[in-house]
């Protein structure tokens, strides 16, 4: 089941030893059951930490994180998440890496059910003859790759994507946004993605939120009209090279570099 | 090939070293009571076997029973330093000082404060020798630990100690592994520092003493190879061990 996703007048400061630091002012945003929202904006304007919060890793200082009808005070099993760094256990296979969220999560699966599921996402992925392999034998896509099977393996209702491929070579993370759209057809979540690419933004998102320089405010919002089941080549239509425009105007009035 | 490689180049290295050592005294004419040559070694070592197996066996029951203790404290009191930033910034200068101090002053200390509790106080000084960098790397292995690492699992909802074992302390036993290559040579170090400085009769320690008192050259040197043997042996096995808990931090050769 995904679930719902809402920040209510959102306000986080970080306690620094020169004073409070604002990173976020007054955010709402509502995010249906289902969707995939992207979050872009400017460096250090504050998108981690909306992560953390949605995660319930961290409490906002003012305001509400709302997930399937509950207010987020604390980390909840219904979430999972993958970042830039896919932070494998060395000392773990694949298989075992992929299974730990299963170690954690109160859940009824028996070994054989916790294997086969994880097995099924490693097949989606790509890696279903990698999976005794340990991390450091595999390349930096085929980790990121095995982190998002870990985020889903436990069947979160809210996935949490800080960065995922931005660490990865462009037609790495290319392959990865197309395995991410196979996820999605399979699996059921609401997603968050964190991004610094908007191409990529363009080609995951339904819906992409611009936030402004830090303390971040929602700047722009944008709506996706391209078709639900899209390849690479939907990037090169009139359409989607529109968006990118109209989002990357929107970037340069955050950085401050363009008059709104 | 692998076994050539393990087993004869070591061997052949300290082959050639005791040859070297053999030709150095030869050639000097170094009589046994300036330098022992390894040629000397043998006939000390047979005449006194069952001392050496005794005194062996005292020196290396303690040296194991410090660095056991040194193990768990030093483990102890890298965990408190690694998860507390106030208990490590505390510390350190404590631990740091500590271990400044030469342990040979503390044998007096000890010998004085614990009268006639050999094998206590022969202990107690492998141990202080020792666990310092246990626990400095413990400490750092825990407070290095990236936080996305934490978050995996408190994201899920784990408790900080479910953490500790499921993520940090396995990711940390490449680190203690290292500090207990370190620790092991200083443990036995200690044991003898105790054993020669407070003689009291028993260890190789003593037995060196023994020797000095008597002037019998040959068995000192004979006493330091037999130390030399102990530590390579116990050197040895926490390699084993590093192979079977943390092996996988080796990366495959090539």
């Amino acid at each position: 089941m995904s679930a719902e996703i809402e920040l209510r007048a959102v306000t986080h400061a970080y306690r620094t030893d020169s004073g409070p630091l604002p990173v976020l002012s007054h955010l709402d945003v509502k995010m249906p059951p289902g969707s995939f929202t992207a979050f872009v904006g400017p460096s250090g304007c504050g998108k981690s930490t909306l992560t953390k919060l949605i995660a319930g890793l961290m409490r906002p200082d003012e305001g509400q994180v709302w997930l399937g009808g509950q207010m987020v005070k604390s980390p909840r099993s219904t979430v999972g998440m993958a970042f830039q760094n896919p932070v494998l256990l060395e000392w773990r296979s694949i298989l075992s890496n992929v299974l730990l969220p299963l170690e954690i999560v109160p859940n009824k699966l028996t070994k054989a059910d916790r294997v086969a599921r994880a097995r099924e996402l490693l097949a989606l992925v790509g890696l279903a003859d990698f999976e005794d392999k340990r991390p450091s034998e595999l390349s930096g896509g085929m980790r990121q790759r095995a982190s998002l099977c870990r985020a889903l393996v436990h069947r979160p209702q809210v996935l949490i994507l800080d960065e995922p491929f931005g660490a990865l070579d462009a037609f790495t993370r290319e392959d990865l946004w197309q395995t991410m759209h196979r996820l999605r057809e399979e699996e059921n979540f609401t997603a968050v993605l964190i991004t610094h690419d908007l191409r990529e933004s363009v080609f995951l998102a339904d819906e992409i939120v611009v936030m402004s320089a830090r303390p971040a405010r929602v700047q722009y919002r944008m709506e996706s009209h391209l078709p639900k089941d899209r390849d690479l080549d939907v990037l090169y239509t009139p359409q989607a090279v529109e968006m990118l425009a109209t989002l990357r105007h929107q970037i340069q009035i955050a950085q401050g570099r363009t008059a709104a | 090939m692998t076994v050539l490689r393990k087993i004869l180049v070591p061997l052949a290295a300290i082959v050639i070293f005791l040859l070297l050592w053999e030709w150095l005294v030869w050639a000097k004419g170094w009589p046994d009571y300036k330098m022992a040559s390894p040629s000397d070694l043998w006939p000390a070592f047979w005449k006194y076997r069952w001392l050496f197996l005794e005194n062996g066996w005292q020196t290396l029951w303690r040296t194991v029973a410090g660095l056991l203790l040194a193990v768990i404290v030093g483990t102890g009191i890298g965990m408190v330093m690694g998860f507390s930033r106030i208990a490590r910034e505390g510390l350190y200068p404590l631990l740091v000082g500590f271990n400044a101090i030469p342990k040979a002053t503390v044998v007096p200390i000890m010998a004085l404060i614990f009268v006639g509790e050999h094998d206590f106080n022969t202990i107690m000084i492998a141990f202080m020798i020792s666990f310092f960098p246990i626990a400095v790397s413990v400490s750092i292995g825990l407070s290095t630990l990236e936080p996305e690492y934490r978050d995996i699992l408190r994201s899920l909802g784990a408790s900080q100690l479910t953490v500790f074992w499921k993520i940090a302390l396995p990711k940390t036993l490449p680190e203690f592994f290292g500090a207990l290559k370190v620790a092991v040579t200083l443990a036995f170090i200690g044991t003898n520092l105790m054993e020669i400085v407070s003689p009291h009769g028993r260890g190789l320690g003593a037995l060196f003493d023994s020797g000095k008192i008597s002037a019998d050259y040959p068995l000192m040197f004979a006493v330091l190879i037999a130390l030399a043997f102990l530590g390579i042996v116990l050197y040895y096995i926490v390699v084993a061990l590093e192979k079977v808990f943390a092996g996988w931090a080796e990366r495959a050769p090539g």
